[in-house]
């Protein structure tokens, strides 16, 4: 099923200022294709979960339509849009077994789709089985782990077959190691059932990693969408830049010169055809490559081996950070003179931002100083 | 470590004098008087011990008519008022605007003196020779014949008396219940709503399970409260309740010790007893089918 | 189109459902709080009602165009309305003064001092709270009559400045406080007295107001106690006053008079909740039951 937002917006009075408005969501516009995982993505606050919220009809929006395929559902009550939602914390209800959980939406339907007892049991272990819960039909929630509370509620809300599936910060209760295992099980019955799914994280390496696609939020505004891959890449503003990778960008206070880019005293990169003049710099730590005769000099502060991978962290005084983290393959033999290290970049990890707007400047990679 | 031992059983001491005198004391006293046969204040002899007092009492019609009259008002006040806190609680739960205002007004009985309130409710239920009062008019309005509340027949003087009673218990049940509504988890009514549950269904897998220990406290609370019935019955009919015919319990156990047939305290305290026992069953048989109903 | 008439059908359908339920919701509620409020409506009406008017009226009348305040004149002359009043509020005072004497003492021995048995007295304590006092009041008033205590204040006062449930309260409230601050206080050499009265009571501040407005709602309503051991109008409470306006006094007759006393009676206690409605409300539901 296709999800069209068509300029939606949410504002709430401001709770702080009477007469005050606080707007949440501020004109999405957007179309989800058919059967895509699609991460929404954006730091606490930013109206990511108003947004899911207003797709799966608890909150109504301000102004705007939502479509799901051709029917324009904008003010249909949440319980026939034939949406499933997990919440961030479950809501699963203490009280029943986690089979009475997942029949739970099948004992709500009424007229011709109205169930026997048998059907509805059947339907919820073939729930069960497709997030692997089988052996657990007997328990009570609190009896539970938070990944099999997790399972039981993707369960519940996928027996209805819904034709949007929607997720709030699904990994945000588990432990590092269970959110790994889970989110390629949010991949796989995602995959298995092809319904078009939507979920909500602040964190950018889930979103990154299962999503056909991934929308970046800022208070309210849409930064931008793509396929992580291409956002990551090519991001439009300094915002996105920052908020996407780990260990996140190096920003510095940089500027062009004759086409090309200084940092500090050294001309690091040949920018051709961007102007002169002051402009903010970003470098992926994996842009940085060791060169003894590289034009970029940084004083070293530390080397941690992390296995595959060095990271060295080293200072420089035009960072907007204390430390510059740069990513290098592990070599044995890393030895720094006098503290100074010195790398080449590789053009295509450098991203060149306006220092008012912050919007992306473009130039062409692999050119050469004129 | 025995210089600090002294010293916290000195902090103790006022509450461990009072209780000892007033609570602990009278506990094993209340036994002794129960069992003393024809003890009499005036003279503080007794000629026997055995359980003579009990037997009189359960023979005595005043009694019985006590036991009839506290059933009836447990029976019907206790379902009956904590339905009807649960409607208005459920009410007050679904509304934003005046929320809080209604709470205020609802909880007002809770700070007013069962006397004089009681008063209020008499002079409006009562007939009398310059008017029939303005509940009987209304009823006259609605094309019903006048009856006496407070003088008249048993069903009428029962129908006030548990009518005041639940409008005195109400104020604490509602204000409990509301909390326990507020304390449910928002999100799963969201959960219910997306899972397509309609609202008496909501109601009825949802919040009533959520609520229900709140429920069975407030039926055991309620149960004892009124079994203890007494004041509101004395502010209503006055303090000869035995000749109205709507004595409680309490209130034989407390004319068997002062008034006009005061004076017993052997009766009283197998009155008292008798009374206790009653309560006992009645609060472990709730706490035995509550183990069963709530879930956590 | 024709799902799209559908949907429509089913917004409308869901709106209109809302607006009903919510207009129901709040019909029912005004009602009730009409039944709540009418009796103190109709005794605030019948105490400003001049006798001869109200003992004319067949049909009562819901308003009155000619109040008249004479109800109260009458009602603290011709019954010592004025002498319930005193002597309730020394009742109160003293009762709730002493019985947070007691208990606070109590309620930190047990939330922060060790002493031998602490575990065994304080089930002992605990189990004392299932104890009805119906069944105690029996012995109670034996003893008091034997210390020829009726009509005292003392009488009245003593059987109540121990309350197992508040020192319970209290405790469960003391033990909140972090040990940090008793042993920061042992370092500086505070004596436990100090402590308590100079770090514990002021930090359990809500708590004991909680507990003092608990007990003051209890000692002016208390009736059954101060019935059995007063019968000398001397010591009357208002609560015994007023059985016994209703029943030998003017009350009988005068009904304007009578519903002047209730009224002067019930005020004080409303106001107090008018202006400590959260703490009432909060303390109540954190345990009090009615009497």
């Amino acid at each position: 099923m296709k999800v069209v937002l068509r300029n939606l917006t949410k504002r709430f009075p401001s709770r702080s200022k009477k007469g005050d408005e606080v707007i949440a969501v501020n004109n999405f516009d957007f179309e989800i294709p058919d059967g895509k995982l699609i991460g929404l993505l954006g730091p606490s606050g930013c109206g990511k979960s108003t947004t899911l919220n207003l797709i799966s009809g608890l909150e109504a929006p301000t102004e705007g339509q939502i479509f799901f395929g051709d029917d324009d559902v904008t003010r249909l009550p949440p319980e026939n849009r034939g949406v499933g939602l997990v919440f961030q914390n479950y809501a699963l209800y203490p009280h029943l077994t986690v089979l009475e959980n997942i029949m739970f939406p099948l004992e709500n339907l009424k007229g011709k789709n109205k169930m026997s007892k048998q059907e509805m049991r059947e339907k919820a272990r073939e729930a069960a089985a497709l997030v692997q819960i089988e052996g657990l039909l007997e328990r009570r929630p609190g009896e539970m782990s938070g990944g099999q509370q997790q399972r039981v509620a993707i369960a519940r809300a996928l027996v209805k077959r819904p034709r949007v599936l929607l997720l709030d910060e699904p990994l945000s209760n588990l432990d590092a190691r269970l959110r790994l295992q889970t989110r390629e099980e949010i991949r796989r019955i995602q995959q298995e059932t092809g319904i078009t799914t939507i979920f909500v994280t602040h964190d950018q390496d889930e979103a990154m990693s299962i999503s056909d696609m991934i929308v970046v939020m800022k208070a309210g505004v849409v930064q931008q969408i793509g396929a992580p891959q291409e956002v990551y890449d090519d991001p439009v503003n300094l915002f996105v830049a920052t908020f996407l990778g780990t260990p996140p960008i190096n920003v510095f206070d940089a500027s062009v010169s004759g086409g090309m880019l200084v940092i500090g005293k050294d001309r690091v990169l040949p920018v051709p055809g961007v102007p002169d003049g002051k402009i903010t710099a970003a470098i992926r730590p994996e842009g940085f490559v060791l060169d003894g005769n590289g034009p970029f000099s940084l004083k070293l502060t530390r080397v941690e081996v992390m296995g595959r991978d060095t990271s060295v962290v080293s200072t420089h005084p035009d960072c907007r950070s204390p430390f510059v983290r740069s990513i290098i393959p592990s070599r044995k033999d890393f030895r720094a003179d006098g503290g100074v290290v010195r790398f080449s970049l590789v053009p295509e990890k450098v991203h060149l931002f306006d220092p008012e707007s912050e919007i992306r400047v473009p130039f062409e990679a692999g050119g050469t100083a004129q | 470590m025995k210089k600090n031992s002294l010293k916290a059983w000195l902090y103790l001491l006022p509450a461990i004098l009072f209780l000892g005198c007033f609570m602990v004391y009278p506990l094993v006293d209340v036994l002794v008087y129960s069992l003393e046969e024809g003890y009499s204040s005036a003279s503080q002899s007794y000629y026997g011990v055995g359980l003579y007092n009990f037997s009189y009492v359960l023979r005595d019609p005043y009694f019985l008519q006590a036991v009839k009259n506290t059933f009836l008002l447990v029976i019907i006040t206790v379902p009956l008022s904590t339905g009807i806190a649960l409607l208005i609680s459920l009410g007050l739960n679904a509304i934003k605007p005046l929320r809080g205002f209604f709470q205020t007004v609802y909880f007002l009985p809770y700070v007013t003196n069962t006397l004089a309130v009681g008063l209020v409710f008499m002079i409006l239920f009562k007939k009398t020779a310059y008017t029939d009062g303005l509940v009987n008019l209304m009823l006259h309005f609605f094309g019903g014949g006048t009856v006496d509340f407070i003088d008249g027949p048993y069903w009428a003087k029962m129908f006030v008396l548990c009518f005041y009673t639940v409008w005195v218990v109400m104020p604490f049940k509602i204000l409990i219940l509301t909390s326990a509504l507020a304390s449910v988890n928002p999100e799963y009514y969201s959960a219910a709503r997306m899972d397509g549950a309609n609202s008496r269904r909501i109601f009825r897998k949802i919040t009533l399970p959520m609520i229900s220990p709140m429920i069975f406290y407030l039926v055991i609370t309620g149960f004892i409260g009124a079994f203890k019935a007494y004041s509101d019955a004395v502010a209503l009919f006055g303090t000869d309740l035995n000749a109205a015919g709507m004595n409680t319990i309490v209130g034989y156990v407390y004319d068997m010790l002062y008034g006009n047939s005061g004076g017993r305290p052997s009766f009283a305290s197998a009155a008292a007893l008798i009374l206790f026992a009653i309560v006992l069953t009645i609060t472990c048989i709730n706490l035995l089918i509550s183990k069963k109903r709530v879930h956590y | 189109m024709e799902a799209k008439l559908d949907y429509d059908l089913i917004e409308r359908r869901a709106a209109l459902k809302k607006r009903l339920f919510r207009t129901a919701d709040y019909f029912f509620l005004v009602l009730w709080a009409v039944m709540v409020l009418f009796p103190f409506y109709w005794m605030i009406l019948t105490s400003v009602k001049s006798y001869s008017s109200y003992n004319s009226e067949y049909i009562p009348a819901f308003f009155t165009l000619t109040p008249t305040l004479l109800n109260y004149r009458e009602a603290f002359s011709a019954v010592p309305l004025a002498r319930y009043f005193l002597n309730t509020l020394i009742f109160t005072v003293a009762t709730t003064g002493l019985m947070m004497v007691v208990i606070v003492p109590a309620a930190f021995a047990f939330a922060r001092l060790e002493f031998r048995g602490k575990q065994l007295a304080f089930t002992f304590f605990l189990s004392l709270m299932m104890i009805p006092t119906e069944l105690v009041v029996i012995t109670n008033f034996v003893t008091i009559t034997n210390l020829h205590l009726r009509n005292t204040f003392a009488g009245l006062i003593l059987p109540s400045v121990t309350s197992v449930f508040y020192i319970y309260l209290l405790k469960e409230n003391f033990e909140q406080i972090p040990d940090e601050l008793y042993r920061a206080a042992q370092v500086d050499g505070t004596s436990d007295f100090k402590y308590l009265t100079h770090v514990m009571m002021p930090i359990s501040k809500p708590t004991l107001v909680t507990i003092v407005i608990l007990k003051v709602i209890e000692c002016w309503n208390s009736y059954i106690w101060p019935r059995l051991i007063t019968d000398n109008p001397k010591y009357f409470l208002v609560s015994n006053g007023i059985q016994e306006i209703r029943e030998n006094g003017f009350g009988r007759e005068n009904i304007p008079a009578m519903m002047a006393a209730v009224v002067v009676i019930s005020a004080p206690l409303i106001v107090l909740f008018l202006i400590f409605r959260k703490k009432i409300m909060a303390g109540v539901s954190r345990g009090g039951t009615k009497g």
